[in-house]
């Protein structure tokens, strides 16, 4: 078996290399899975509560579509299951396809691979250990999280299915992206096929389990993220369905080596697509050059933000009905009625979507320092492109995205929800709950422009800024923390619409923050040297 | 002040490393100017500067007559850069990086820019991600060459060409000295400096340590001597000037400073000569001497003395 030798090597090697990014990755899928039992357990303490949403979840097909049916009304942990499946499975996919592609096509295109390859290694070594890492990573997951989850209280039977219906999950896309990273020449390209079919399983999953009785309800059993739940964990446990994903990345498997003999080091099989000769009349500046880097991206974005807000629209009517114990139900009905539930969640969804706008912005401006130590900073300022109008470009799309993100999930959601209560005013509420979210989103973007303009270094600090400030808001009451920690986070100052009285001066003070930081940034980016 | 770049005393400073240390360099309208120095030296740290990426410590520099840093904007659309370590835009085509370096540049000549294309054996159609590093090296050098700019900033623009291409490289810029452009070429290949290059810089820790046209250089470093004596070859190994001397067979072999050729030659004649090689020294000796002066230990002293002379002899 020569074309095996060096497995083992090439195996204990890439084990090394993820040893901090692989148990960092299984620690949280593992504690998103206990922790959510743990909320679920204390939100619906009761088999009445929990058959209540399980009946109302399964009635409303946005929620459906998102997270799948709940099988078994009466079980805890068929219960926990809802959302909490579909994202443990998306988390192991994710996991799966970045593992296989970091360690098969990424390494050929950087040349390593060409450095490993001319010693004792044989040819199909890399795509082999690739996918034993990748083996190990689920099976390790499925045990992780079967014990997790018997330990926050579930039967064990129940706990072992759903840790194997993740690592199958997660085994299925393994297999998937090691196919990709065959076909195409460059890792990039190969993760981003992996994730456009994620995101085309999931889609075939919703549109299977939203689909009424006579609809194609068999569009489920097409996608691996399907299987996953139709494995129904503490709902019946199908042990069967585990031998259908296996059967699925054998059969991707045999694919990839079949690949991996026809062609040459370096080579894909699908031709790379070729760009034009000449660049369009409107590729011209250092701002358009910023669009054609981004658009993609913000398009991306764009779509998430439109199926977000019709997922809002869609649930908001039913949001009523939702709350698990009757106590509860009759506590809120009594502070504000249905109606203030119905607000109450859409003010709560729209803060979070303020967050995810924000993270678009960090993402956007943060480009500048990858441009920067990607060495391509350096030959663009060197021509006619002042450090000004250079740094201008992000920052742009990043706050004009950021406003349009917000306005389209404003937007989708109220049309949504106005169609579906017959009540057009809440297209306008819905629209202006969400540009009141504009100012505080674009202070993160100002936080990142300042940190990138002192330093480069400091722009990656934006996203441990936002995540310290989604903390604040998620945990700070549950804490008790002090107010003036509270207010810390530009969050905190965003009125909560719909439903509540608002005044204007929070967001013109968050506007002029803005553009203090802003304005710092770029000043302090024309002063400092550019790094190489 | 009609150079095209002047540099004096420049120091610039990254935490405890001083990366430039009183450097000085001087290039002139219309020539092409080798700036050659071993890894690390500083070459790439004062184009920076003269690009106004860097902030200079100290020192002065002028660039096309105004100030790299302050002015940087208006001087680059008077210049055209070539980075040592070309990076693209992954999904930007290569026809596309060169006409947007052009365009943020103000402008490249099609006709030009198709016929450099097709000079270096480009595919423009490629994307960024798809090219070898000889190619990335290639997109930039079109979109440098086809600019108008007046002044060409190269750093080490060949380290990824084949010898071919190396070739149509040297012939491009052989073109450009013709119709009048100033190249400043920063590179490690000696034969490439030696067969372009009508002044020389060289650096070394920061520092120049020669500077002047190639013949005035050779002035300074040594001839090899072979010949084969009609008499015995008496007190010739003793002879100011004279390095690693050796007689084999009537034929005497040795190192002579060149500013001393002449009393060599004279008292050979008088010994009797039947043939004679001579051979000038090449820019490789001419560099490796600095490497030996760092080697041995005694070094800067005559380096920079022997700046001074070039220095004072190109004045």
């Amino acid at each position: 078996m020569t074309a095996l030798a060096g497995t083992g090597a090439l195996t204990r090697l890439a084990l090394r290399r993820d040893r901090i990014m692989l148990p960092v990755w299984l620690y949280l899928i593992v504690f998103m899975a206990a922790s959510t039992v743990s909320s679920t357990k204390g939100l619906y303490p009761d088999v009445a509560s929990r058959a209540e949403l399980a009946s109302n979840t399964n009635d409303t097909p946005a929620l459906v579509a998102l997270y799948g049916r709940v099988y078994d009304p009466t079980s805890l942990g068929a219960v926990s299951m809802l959302k909490l499946n579909v994202l443990a499975a998306v988390a192991a996919a994710a996991l799966s396809i970045v593992l296989v592609v970091r360690h098969t096509r990424a390494d050929e295109e950087s040349g390593r691979q060409e450095l490993v390859g001319a010693t004792a290694v044989g040819r199909r070594a890399p795509l082999t250990s690739a996918l034993t890492v990748v083996l190990s990573a689920n099976l390790t997951l499925a045990v992780l999280c079967a014990l997790g989850l018997t330990i926050a209280g579930l039967p064990a039977a129940g706990s072992a299915a759903a840790g194997l219906a993740w690592g199958g999950v997660g085994m299925a896309f393994g297999a998937i992206a090691a196919v990709f990273a065959q076909l195409t020449a460059h890792a990039r390209t190969a993760t981003g096929y992996s994730f456009a079919a994620l995101g085309a399983f999931y889609l075939i999953r919703a549109m299977g389990d939203a689909s009424g009785a006579g609809g194609p309800r068999w569009l489920s059993w097409l996608s691996p993220i399907g299987w996953g739940q139709q494995f129904r964990p503490y709902a019946g446990n199908r042990w069967w369905v585990l031998l259908i994903m296996v059967a699925f990345a054998a059969v991707m498997t045999v694919v990839a080596y079949s690949l991996v003999s026809r062609r040459d080091l370096g080579a894909g099989v699908l031709p790379d697509r070729e760009g034009p000769a000449a660049a369009a009349p409107r590729l011209r500046g250092a701002i358009s050059l910023w669009w054609r880097l981004q658009r993609g991206s913000l398009l991306g974005w764009a779509i998430a933000f439109m199926v977000l807000g019709a997922a809002l629209g869609g649930i908001a009517s039913n949001v009523g009905d939702m709350v698990g114990s009757q106590q509860a139900h009759d506590l809120i009905t009594k502070l504000g009625g249905e109606k203030g539930i119905t607000d109450a969640f859409l003010a709560a969804e729209m803060g979070f979507s303020a967050i995810f706008a924000a993270a678009f912005g960090v993402q956007a401006v943060g480009r500048l320092r990858a441009e920067e130590t990607g060495q391509r900073t350096e030959p663009a300022l060197a021509t006619g492109v002042s450090r000004w109008r250079w740094a201008a470009g992000p920052v742009l799309i990043a706050l004009f995205g950021g406003a349009v993100l917000l306005l389209l999930a404003g937007a989708v959601s109220g049309a949504v929800y106005a169609s579906q209560s017959g009540d057009g005013a809440q297209f306008g509420r819905l629209v202006g709950a969400s540009l009141v979210q504009i100012p505080a989103a674009w202070v993160m973007v100002g936080v990142v422009v300042l940190g990138y303009g002192l330093l480069p270094r400091l722009a990656s600090l934006g996203w441990a800024v936002l995540v310290v400030f989604l903390l604040i808001g998620e945990m700070g009451p549950l804490l008790k923390l002090p107010g003036w920690v509270m207010d810390v986070s530009p969050f905190a100052h965003t009125p909560k619409l719909p439903g509540t009285t608002w005044s204007v001066t929070p967001l013109l003070w968050m506007l002029a923050i803005t553009a203090v930081l802003v304005g710092a940034g770029l000043w302090a980016f024309r002063r400092r040297d550019i790094t190489s | 002040m009609n150079e095209v770049i002047s540099v004096s005393g420049l120091v610039k400073t990254f935490g405890r490393t001083r990366a430039l240390d009183g450097l000085d360099l001087t290039v002139r309208p219309g020539e092409v100017h080798g700036f050659l120095g071993p890894n690390g030296a500083g070459k790439s740290t004062t184009i920076r500067v003269l690009l106004g990426l860097l902030r200079a410590d100290a020192g002065s520099s002028r660039l096309l007559g105004g100030d790299p840093w302050r002015d940087a904007t208006t001087l680059h659309r008077r210049l055209a850069y070539v980075p040592g370590d070309v990076t693209l835009w992954p999904n930007l085509s290569g026809g596309e990086v060169i006409d947007l370096l052009g365009r943020l540049r103000g402008g490249l000549d099609p006709r030009r820019r198709d016929e450099l294309l097709e000079r270096f054996e480009l595919d423009p159609k490629k994307k960024g991600r798809a090219y070898s590093k000889g190619n990335r090296q290639k997109v930039a050098l079109v979109a440098a060459l086809a600019s108008d700019a007046e002044l060409l900033i190269l750093d080490e623009p060949t380290s990824g060409l084949d010898p071919l291409m190396e070739e149509v490289f040297q012939e491009c810029v052989r073109d450009e000295r013709g119709s009048g452009r100033t190249v400043l070429l920063s590179s490690h290949i000696l034969s490439e400096v030696e067969a372009l290059c009508d002044r020389v810089t060289i650096i070394r820790k920061g520092r120049t340590v020669e500077t002047g046209t190639l013949s005035e250089l050779r002035h300074l470093t040594r001839t090899s001597i072979r010949a084969e004596l009609a008499g015995p070859p008496d007190g010739l190994a003793d002879l100011p000037g004279v390095h690693d001397p050796e007689v084999k067979d009537g034929t005497f072999k040795c190192e002579v400073e060149t500013a001393r050729l002449d009393t060599l030659l004279r008292r050979l004649t008088e010994i009797g000569v039947r043939g004679l090689t001579s051979q000038p020294p090449t820019l490789e000796e001419l560099f490796l001497r600095h490497y030996q002066d760092d080697l041995n230990g005694k070094g800067a002293s005559t380096g920079s003395s022997g700046a001074r002379d070039a220095k004072a002899g190109s004045r």
